[in-house]
């Protein structure tokens, strides 16, 4: 699956009023931030995206990948499918141990399984601070190691060059780590978030409001000397989430 | 007029369908729904709450599969929908004999399969996944993309021409998809209206493979549109 571009062509906000712009575009190794109030269409668009909506939902985009509308095929065989979207209620409902179901995924894409189980936890493990073993039970892994192990399973297994997070921050992922790595992929991703730091980390910023996409931002230098000192003091912050959480007493 | 029959285990998010499927046509199409499940429902309230107005008829089937109930009414219920000068009927099954399956030869046969019964549900349905058109999967807002892949390999190891349509019935989610598929619906005739497929179990003229829809042309334990509880009959005319 080779994916050049994706585009979205715009539709309609919550109150029928067309959104003001024509279409944006995004590119492998770019990433884009969702942000604005609840219930102002965050997920609406993600999950625009990964339905390959072509006007046939409540918002009325449409999508298209490199320049032209994604065939059918990419939802009905699931080897095909180029996007991921995963959720903060996406779960893991399987009752397997971890390397069997990473076999089984693998299995359903037609892929060899060898060597991908260990690269998929290899992967899952720098996202998460608590490690994540092949034999693990699915079942009782921590919100953290689920959502590592579902990003790290639709990058290696899924082989998605589309990712969708819809508010997944709070699950303790590494994020500037995910970040980095999406970028030497060559991912596209998209963040739907309300963290700060994981928003000005993005090149592009779409901001919400009633159902429309109000604002379509890209990062300028002057943020970018922002987001340094923001990204400090978000790691000073981690430093001390780190020390709180090994019982440690906090004191300046 | 058109004919949809949806069946699919307790829960699997039917009705949310239906309603789903209503808050899209209601009221510029004319729909009836009839239901038919075992003991208690409560589509009356569900359906009759959102779109006052569309005629609803549930039928208790007791002690009988709701599939079989389903064969002995249908005939009734197409009567019953056609008074009601509808352009569309909806039924719902209760689908709880895995054994059944209530579609026709004519109109669509959906099959509403819900992402939490776990990746191998659809192995453990037989002829309701088998004989369906169409397989909704619902609630693929709660489980990861990894098992819906997983899951929708398994609902083509046991129906290779199914078409599949993922859901989210609670926000509506993927609807807008399979209403095309009603787009391209045919009216149905009713006087060349049969199962598409056979019960394995020989209790009664149905199992036993003779496919006729309504009360009439059975034996064995029958049902009408209009009769409740114990009330059956034995012989049809
Ligand atoms: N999260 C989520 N919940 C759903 C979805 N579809 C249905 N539900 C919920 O699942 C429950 C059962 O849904 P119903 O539509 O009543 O299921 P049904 O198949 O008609 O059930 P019976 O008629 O009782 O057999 C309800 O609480 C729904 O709100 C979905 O796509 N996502
Ligand atoms: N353009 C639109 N037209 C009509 N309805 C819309 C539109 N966009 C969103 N909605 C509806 O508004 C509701 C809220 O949208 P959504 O869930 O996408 O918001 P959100 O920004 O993700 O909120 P949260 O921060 O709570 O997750 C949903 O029911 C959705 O279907
Ligand atoms: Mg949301
Ligand atoms: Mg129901
Ligand atoms: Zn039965
Ligand atoms: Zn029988």
């Amino acid at each position: 699956m080779n994916i050049k571009k994706l585009t979205v062509f715009s539709g309609v906000d919550k109150t029928g009023d067309a959104e003001r712009f024509k279409k944006f575009e995004i590119f492998p190794g770019n990433t884009a931030a969702i942000v604005g109030p609840t219930g102002s269409g965050k997920t609406s668009l993600v999950t625009d995206i990964e339905m390959l909506a072509q006007r046939d939902t409540v918002t009325r985009r449409k999508i298209l990948i490199n320049d032209k509308i994604p065939p059918f095929s990419y939802r009905q065989d699931p080897s095909k499918n180029p996007i991921v979207l995963i959720t903060q209620h996406t779960n893991f409902l399987a009752d397997l141990r971890v390397d069997d179901f990473l076999r089984l995924h693998a299995l359903s894409r037609q892929m060899k399984s060898r060597g991908t189980v260990p690269k998929t936890l290899m992967l899952a493990n720098k996202l998460t601070g608590e490690k994540v073993t092949e034999n693990m039970k699915m079942t009782v892994l921590s919100g953290g190691q689920t959502r590592a192990l579902m990003i790290a399973d639709s990058i290696i297994i899924g082989n998605a060059p589309i990712v969708l997070l819809d508010e997944i921050e709070n699950a303790g992922i590494f994020k500037k780590e995910a970040m980095a790595m999406v970028k030497e992929e060559g991912k596209i991703i998209l963040f739907v978030t309300h963290d700060p730091v994981v928003a000005l980390l993005c090149d592009i910023r779409l901001v919400m409001k009633n159902g429309g996409i109000a604002k379509i931002l890209r990062t300028n230098e002057r943020e970018k000397k922002a987001r340094k000192k923001i990204i400090e003091q978000d790691i000073m912050i981690s430093v001390i989430r780190e020390r709180v959480r090994r019982g440690e007493i906090i004191k300046f | 007029m058109k004919l949809m029959i949806l069946a699919g285990p307790p829960s699997a998010g039917k009705t949310s369908v239906v309603k789903n499927i209503m808050r899209r046509l209601y009221p510029k199409v004319k729909i009836s729904f009839l239901k038919i499940d075992v003991v208690v429902t409560f589509e009356k309230e569900e359906i009759g709450k959102d779109f006052p107005g569309i005629p609803v008829k549930i039928v208790y089937s007791g002690d009988l599969c709701p599939d079989h109930a389903g064969v002995m009414v249908m005939k009734d219920g197409i009567e019953w929908a056609e008074k009601n000068k509808s352009e569309l009927l909806i039924v719902e099954s209760a689908g709880l004999c895995l054994r059944c399956s209530p579609y026709l030869n004519q109109g669509l046969g959906i099959v509403v399969l819900s992402m939490l019964g776990g990746m191998n549900s659809p192995l453990k349905m037989g002829p309701m996944v088998g004989l369906a058109d169409i397989a909704v999967v619902t609630k693929i807002d709660l489980i990861s993309q990894a098992e819906r892949e997983v899951f929708r390999q398994k609902v083509h190891e046991v129906n290779n021409s199914i078409r599949l349509y993922e859901v989210n019935a609670l926000q509506g989610t993927g609807i807008d998809r399979l209403l095309v598929e009603l787009k391209d619906m045919k009216d149905i005739k009713p006087e060349s209206l049969v199962l598409k497929g056979v019960p394995p179990l020989g209790v009664c003229t149905i199992c036993i493979g003779k496919k006729d829809i309504g009360w009439q042309n059975h034996f064995g334990v029958i049902r009408k549109l209009d009769t409740q509880g114990a009330d059956y009959l034995y012989r049809g005319e």
